[in-house]
């Protein structure tokens, strides 16, 4: 049996930060991480991020999880596990990880849970062929290793993420005929849409496909207008030859281990989901399991980072860690949180939030 | 297909290695994901649905989704978008759900 003060799984910007957090208090930390690198969804991202400067605003996304990663590696006191998949929780308060093909498991004090989350589908004739991929698989082939998802690919999904890879798309020499996005209007940040747009790719609001055509992989989509209660509208379908579509629908957040540990969770739209039920350190319903980045509602990176610093923080607190600066670094984290979620971009988290919290206080 | 000049990314490559796929033999760079090298060399059908026999490619690209499970070097239920190329891998599209400790040819 394998032991450890503070677990934390997943090392995307959530996990990076909670690692740190914790491991700056005094605490001993094991990051287990199943890709082979650090970073999660920071290694694909070739935009500047928005945020404030605390969350490395104007860098790229890789840069960031360059710098966090080295942080990590170097932290004396942060054990890394890579390759490193975590199964299961058991009653007795253990974890197993799958490392090198063999079980392992794993006691901790506590444990932050920084999984992240996973693309949504999209239900239409055909929507299982090759071809139809998540935004983030395409980004994932495209800026990870280097291959190209196909030739022609059209979006589905106007959000940042859509919007986003469409344009990395274009960067990488594939053509984008077109972004489709249900609603009436585009979800994305209106840098990110003009940027496309003034690049010649069309945006589609009110419009879905409607299906998918081709043998063995994509060949073909068949897209229509949607009414206002969301019907395609019949004489508007149009055919586009294309030999990948992306699917950018929203993401859900990896619960299950959450689920299995007996956290409380409350099923909140606007947070993509289930999520659970946390206090205002991200501290579960069952005490010393924390929770971190998107596996606690969809949300961006930055929020992910200060996320991160606060469950490490009290989990290193509920240690007797860094009693001393526990206060003021907790506050000032709190205050960069609600300086990001302000305004109008923050309102889908804000009202997830409030309904979350609505459901009732974090028993434990 | 790969990108082969990107306007802000170097892609670091492991050095070439060969690999068969249901028999053929095909090239890809070592450490890279199974179906990243197989998509660059244009095989986008990875498995076949359990009932229906439906073409299945790659979707999440992290693990998740099982659509791209196959058979190498013998071990079925391999997930190729996240496991790492090596020299010699034998690559082959499963039959079935795959048996633990079956045979290498399935
Ligand atoms: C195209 C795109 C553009 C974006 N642009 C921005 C932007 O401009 N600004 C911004 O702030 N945000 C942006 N985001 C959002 C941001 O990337 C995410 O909100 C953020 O990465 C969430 O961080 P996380 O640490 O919670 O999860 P992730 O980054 O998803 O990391 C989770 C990690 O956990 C690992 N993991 C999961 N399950 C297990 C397990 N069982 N065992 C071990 N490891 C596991 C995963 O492999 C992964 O590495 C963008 C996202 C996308 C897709």
């Amino acid at each position: 049996m394998d032991k450890t003060e503070v677990l934390v799984i997943g090392s995307g910007p959530a996990g990076l930060k909670g690692a740190l957090g914790a491991a700056e208090q005094g605490a001993k930390v094991t990051l287990v991480e199943r890709d082979p690198f650090l970073g999660g969804q920071l290694v694909k991202q070739t935009h500047m991020f928005f945020g404030s400067k605390e969350q490395y605003a104007s860098e790229r996304g890789f840069k960031i999880a360059e710098k966090l990663t080295a942080a990590v590696e170097e932290h004396s006191a942060i054990r890394v596990l890579k390759e490193a998949a975590a199964l299961g929780y058991y009653d007795d308060g253990v974890v197993t990880l799958e490392l090198k093909g063999r079980v392992l498991p794993v006691s901790f004090n506590t444990m932050i849970m920084a999984t992240g989350a996973q693309e949504n589908t999209l239900m239409f004739p055909n929507c299982d062929l090759p071809g139809i991929y998540g935004a983030g698989a395409v980004q994932t082939l495209m800026n990870v290793y280097g291959v190209l998802p196909g030739k022609r690919v059209a979006m589905l999904g106007a959000g940042n993420i859509g919007v986003i890879v469409s344009y990395q798309l274009l960067q990488a020499g594939v053509e984008v005929p077109a972004i489709i996005e249900a609603a009436p209007d585009i979800g994305a940040y209106h840098v990110h849409a003009s940027k496309v747009r003034r690049m010649g790719v069309p945006i589609y609001t009110s419009h879905t496909v409607v299906s998918a055509h081709g043998k063995d992989f994509l060949e073909k989509i068949t897209v229509a207008e949607l009414s206002d209660s969301w019907q395609p509208v019949p004489g508007t379908e149009r055919e586009l030859d294309v030999d990948v579509l992306c699917i950018a629908v929203g993401l859900t957040p990896l619960t299950e281990i959450l689920f299995q540990a007996g956290c409380e969770m409350a099923y909140i739209p606007e947070l993509g989901g289930h999520v659970p039920r946390r206090s205002a350190v991200l501290e579960t319903s069952v005490p010393n399991i924390f929770v971190a980045g998107d596996v606690s509602g969809i949300e961006e990176a930055s929020a992910a980072m200060v996320e991160g610093t606060i469950a490490g923080l009290k989990a290193a607190l509920n240690l007797g860690y860094g009693r001393d600066s526990y206060e003021e670094k907790i506050a000032a984290a709190h205050r960069e949180l609600a300086s990001l979620r302000k305004g109008p971009t923050g309102e889908k988290i804000r009202s997830g939030l409030d309904h979350l919290e609505q459901a009732g206080e974090v028993r434990q | 297909m790969r990108i082969q000049n990107h306007p802000i990314l170097d892609f670091k490559k492991g050095k070439k290695v060969s690999f068969t796929f249901d028999g053929s033999r095909f090239e890809g760079y070592e450490g890279e994901p199974i179906a990243a090298a197989l998509h660059a060399a244009g095989v986008k059908v990875l498995s076949h649905s359990r009932q229906h026999k439906r073409p299945r490619g790659f979707w999440c690209a992290i693990g998740n989704c099982s659509s791209c499970n196959m058979q190498v070097d013998g071990v079925p239920n391999v997930r190729t978008c996240v496991e790492p190329l090596r020299e010699g891998m034998v690559v082959q599209i499963q039959q079935g759900k795959g048996e633990v400790g079956g045979a290498p040819d399935g």
